[in-house]
């Protein structure tokens, strides 16, 4: 199970714009590395990173091997009502990592 | 001939006294760090070691072995029981007859009270587990016992920092004290003080030990590094932590 950190506000006022912090441990290996052996070590990233606000998509990303290990995405979406925004991160096995946090709009 | 060694050494001593950076004008490794990797340590959220002190907070409250003990059942609340602990480790060891650092400490617990198999070194329940524990102390003054008995280990760091070694030649003290703020490569030379350990290194993208940090350094010279939890790498960091005493635990600081 990865560690996640996400940082939202608790409250916000209907309009404002809300600075979102996501932080996940990942060892982000890009494929292209070599073991002490010679071997390649294959390549395991978070490819995928998408919030939902009440179901609807409000910021997605797609990751490259050139991202480094524990991804920090920061990123804003307006606070429009009471609710809840869910975090998908997916990596090359398909696992998904969801975590979710509620706003209130005051 | 004689007098000519009376002037050699008088010269050592001068050299060696003007090299120790006072006490005024120490700074930790932060003051070298850029802005950006200052913002990422000072906001919880986005320091990474993070990860790891709230992986270490879970394993506090785990049993473990076969005491079936966690390190709560003996210790409590870690904000009141771990607070301050790592501004004074290394600490003397009446049993071993020698100084031990946190890591080590850790490990001695689980042997003795947990009667579980130790941590390996720099594995990532260890380095949770400390840094769950300094991090308990952030924002503490740095304050090594000042045991009598512990004299003669920090007299050995103080001599392991000073002594030339590899095939660079270099002391520690050569880079930390006499050419701090300056360059090695494209990289400034901090101080060399363990105020954040275990630190967040962007280029180990992980968290890591003093020790291994001090491995790098002999790696760096081309000197054969300490074997993890060897006694002299526990006298140089005892060494380091009194030349930073007073300083503010950063844990987990982020460093590049």
């Amino acid at each position: 199970m990865p560690r996640v950190l996400i940082n939202l506000p608790e409250r916000a006022t209907r309009g404002e714009i809300i600075e979102i912090k996501t932080l996940i441990q990942h060892p982000m290996e890009t494929g292209y590395r070599l073991d002490s052996n010679g071997a390649r070590i294959p390549r395991d990233i978070i490819n995928r990173f998408a919030c939902t606000y009440n179901g609807e998509e409000v910021f997605r990303v797609e990751l490259f091997p050139a991202i480094a290990a524990n991804p920090f995405i920061a990123f804003s979406t307006i606070a429009t009502e009471t609710g809840e925004l869910v975090f998908t991160w997916t990596d090359d096995d398909g696992q998904t990592q969801t975590e979710s946090r509620r706003i209130t709009i005051e | 001939m004689r007098r000519l060694f009376g002037v050699a050494l008088a010269l050592v001593a001068t050299i060696a006294v003007a090299a120790e950076i006072a006490p005024e004008a120490r700074r930790s490794g932060y003051g070298f760090a850029s802005a950006e990797t200052r913002v990422t340590q000072d906001d919880d959220t986005a320091n990474p070691g993070m990860l790891w002190v709230s992986q270490g907070e879970g394993l506090w409250t785990k049993k473990a072995g076969a005491a079936g003990l966690s390190c709560r059942d003996c210790h409590g609340d870690a904000q009141a029981s771990m607070s301050n602990v790592a501004a004074r480790y290394p600490a003397f060891d009446a049993a071993l007859g020698r100084p031990i650092d946190l890591e080590q400490r850790i490990n001695l617990c689980r042997t003795e009270h947990q009667r579980a198999e130790p941590l390996t070194w720099e594995s990532e329940d260890l380095l949770a587990l400390t840094g769950f524990v300094a991090h308990q102390s952030r924002g503490l003054p740095i304050a090594v016992d000042d045991n009598p008995e512990l004299r003669p280990f920090s007299a050995l760091g103080d001599e392991l920092f000073h002594r030339r070694e590899g095939q660079l030649n270099l002391s520690c003290s050569q880079c930390h004290d006499d050419n701090w703020g300056k360059r090695l490569a494209g990289s400034v030379i901090p101080q060399g003080h363990p105020t954040g350990y275990p630190v967040y290194r962007l280029e180990w993208q992980s968290v890591g030990s003093l020790q291994r940090r001090l491995r790098n350094c002999m790696t760096g010279v081309r000197a054969e590094p300490y074997e993890y939890g060897a006694p002299d790498a526990v006298a140089l960091e005892l060494y380091l932590m009194e030349r930073a005493r007073g300083m503010t635990i950063e844990t987990p600081a982020v460093r590049p």
